[in-house]
């Protein structure tokens, strides 16, 4: 069963081609006792190998729960998945075994958290947990394990790893901490990696570094990344292309420098307007009026809409779909989606 | 638990920021890396997880020093009783030394004590009933500790339908008082030896750890690095002795210690009650209900077993107040 399981990777991993990623119409609900709390509300996006995906939104945009639904590790019940598909590979994962799932985990497919150090189990040492990796999912040996522990960490670039290899969570800085995530996440050389805000926890100056490490191992492996975050100043060095989450629904999708200069939405709008600039200074900042939905009663029609300073009788009727973004005279932005009724006025506002 | 730990270690080892800084050092890792200087390794301070700072922690407190000493102590006893006294504590002798008074001067024998009523040297049998104390508190707990954990273990990691079948029949079983229970399971055994103690206070007292280790799982469990072992592709077993396990057994420990006095004191009380332990085996219980026939003539045979009885539980209990201490300081 093992053996058949792995010459079936094998076999399709060669001429697999497309995207890495393929999630369609991704729903997540919670069930919980105030009712039914939809949390993602039809998430569609895909990553190809070597691409970097942001996703970016608030808290309880949903960001975090398509990433957890992606990987398997939803608490089902709560949560449950009524609708949706997600592919790896052009391989059902919603539909597949368990132990087949688990396989991909770390395998193909693993994560990086926010924080680091609740990430890692306190009473074991790093070197220990480092090297699980290859224990579980290799069947190495103990000393093995230890030596490819003591790899990884300088190729994440701790100092000293031989002497730090035994060394437990607490004793490393924040950003030490982050990289030995890193590194678990990198040890089985992964096809995709899915960071989880991996940089909040971090100073400014480290966050940079951190991300600068992870953009350079993206690109040494040629692995698809998907970098969740709400800051939209990590995403623009690092991203390809930047799907924006609002209350479950990717509202834009666009290559991240066209996101920066031209939003087609409203609220990426009021994201990147509500950043501090230098040359506003003594100005008052914006901020988006309002309070994000509360995810049990969302507002019918277009969620944004009680916050939205171009909202019109439409849009509290109607949901707009992700319209394909034009050009005025016809020719299409690759890659670019808004869902705005009223997404070429907001392209031109400025 | 672990900011505490890191506190704790912080304010018991502050250490000279040179080491540290070395280590903490983020800024121009590459150029720094060359220039770092390699510290000494005797310098470094050693690694410490949990245990080993709870074991520094230990060892600096009199209570845990003095009760292990104990502990130790009639460990040894309860193995090697000869090693305490050549007498032996079945020899009767009802014409010289029908409750003969201790004597001070037979210094560790079979006199040191004094003689009961049947003759037979207190001291000895103090040395002997060991044994059946230390046998029973150490095997009832090593029962309840795994029978529990398992059970607090499975309840908590699946939850659900499992823990709550699980659950009502951990409350069924908590509703028997231990003493009682263990009355009625023992009357039906007409020869009862310390094995038949050990089955019967296994079986009745394993549910307070079996809680104990249900909460501490389902704590752990929210916890975010069993979140990322799962994302990492761990499975269900790893997850729950590699990763839930160690940060949960600290609780069950502590419980446990102290229980394990409890226990010694109910076999003790059971015997006293004719209920436990036999003649021939020798305890401190059965000595103790003999003895108050004789209590107001000869108080002796009854204070040296009962003062036995009284420090072994003592013992154990300051042991588990040591042991919650330095594993858990919130607890105190």
């Amino acid at each position: 069963m093992t053996t058949a399981v792995d010459t079936g990777t094998s076999r399709r991993e060669a001429p697999y081609e497309g995207p890495l990623l393929d999630v369609r119409d991704l729903h997540v609900e919670f069930v919980t006792r105030d009712g039914v709390a939809k949390a993602v509300n039809g998430v569609s996006y895909s990553v190809a190998a070597g691409e970097t995906l942001a996703v970016l939104g608030e808290s309880g945009s949903g960001k975090s729960v398509t990433a957890q639904a992606i990987m398997g590790i939803l608490d089902m019940p709560p949560a449950r998945i009524p609708r949706g598909e997600i592919r790896f590979r052009g391989e059902d994962m919603l539909g597949m075994d368990k132990e087949r799932r688990r396989r991909i985990r770390g395998q193909k497919i693993a994560m990086i958290f926010q924080d680091a150090l609740s990430s890692l189990n306190p009473v074991l040492t790093v070197g220990f947990q480092l090297g699980e990796m290859f224990r579980a999912h290799h069947k190495s040996s103990r000393k093995e394990a230890k030596e490819k522990a003591v790899e990884l960490m300088e190729r994440v670039r701790i100092p000293a790893a031989k002497d730090r290899v035994n060394d437990y969570p607490h004793q490393f800085s924040g950003g030490m901490r982050q990289r030995i995530m890193i590194a678990m996440a990198l040890a089985l050389e992964p096809d995709l990696i899915i960071a989880d805000e991996p940089t909040t926890a971090l100073d400014v100056t480290v966050q940079a570094q951190v991300m600068d490490l992870l953009a350079e191992l993206q690109a040494e492996f040629n692995m698809g990344l998907i970098l969740i975050t709400h800051d939209l100043g990590v995403v623009a060095d690092v991203a390809d292309k930047i799907a924006v989450m609002y209350a479950g629904r990717i509202v834009e999708t666009a290559p991240v420098h066209e996101l920066y200069a031209r939003p087609a939405h409203p609220y990426t709008r009021g994201l990147l307007d509500s950043i501090p600039r230098l040359d506003q200074k003594g100005q008052e900042l914006y901020a988006i009026k309002g309070l994000p939905p509360n995810l049990l009663r969302i507002p019918p029609g277009c969620a944004f809409n009680p916050r939205c300073p171009r909202a019109q009788a439409v849009c509290r009727q109607e949901v707009p779909e992700l319209f394909p973004v034009t050009e005025d005279d016809g020719t299409e932005l690759a890659g670019r989606g808004s869902a705005c009724f009223f997404w070429k006025e907001t392209l031109h506002d400025r | 638990m672990p900011d505490i730990h890191d506190e704790s270690s912080f304010e018991r080892h502050p250490k000279p920021g040179v080491d540290h800084l070395d280590y903490a050092g983020e800024q121009g890792m590459a150029v720094e890396q060359e220039t770092l200087v390699e510290p000494d390794p005797e310098k470094r301070e050693e690694a410490r997880s949990l245990w080993g700072d709870a074991w520094r922690d230990l060892r600096r407190r009199p209570i845990f020093l003095i009760s292990a000493v104990l502990i130790l102590l009639l460990i040894v006893m309860a193995i090697f009783p000869g090693a305490f006294t050549d007498a032996d504590p079945r020899k009767a002798d009802l014409v010289n030394d029908y409750l003969k008074r201790p004597d001070w001067t037979d210094f560790f024998g079979a006199g040191w004590f004094g003689y009961d009523g049947q003759g037979r040297s207190i001291y000895a049998r103090v040395v002997y009933g060991a044994r059946a104390s230390i046998t029973v508190g150490i095997f009832v707990t090593a029962i309840v500790t795994l029978l529990g954990g398992l059970c607090g273990m499975v309840a908590g990691y699946f939850g659900g339908p499992v823990d709550a079948l699980l659950s009502r029949i951990i409350d069924i079983f908590f509703g028997i008082p231990l003493l009682l229970g263990a009355l009625v399971l023992l009357n039906a055994f007409s020869t009862r030896t310390v094995w038949t103690v050990v089955v019967a206070l296994g079986v009745l007292g394993w549910t307070q750890i079996a809680r104990v280790m249900r909460g501490a799982v389902l704590t752990v469990k929210q916890a975010d690095y069993v979140m990322a072992g799962r994302a990492l592709g761990a499975g269900t077993g790893r997850l729950m002795f590699r990763h839930i396990l160690p940060n949960a057994v600290a609780p069950v420990i502590v419980v446990a210690t102290i229980a394990l006095g409890g226990y010694i004191a109910t076999e003790a009380t059971l015997s006293f009650l004719g209920i436990g332990l036999q003649d021939p085996t020798i305890s401190w219980g059965i000595d103790i209900s003999s003895a108050q026939k004789v209590i107001r003539t000869a108080p002796y045979v009854l204070f040296f077993p009962a003062a036995a009885l009284s420090i072994t539980v003592l013992a154990f209990i300051m042991l588990g107040d040591a042991v919650r201490d330095a594993l858990d300081p919130k607890l105190r």
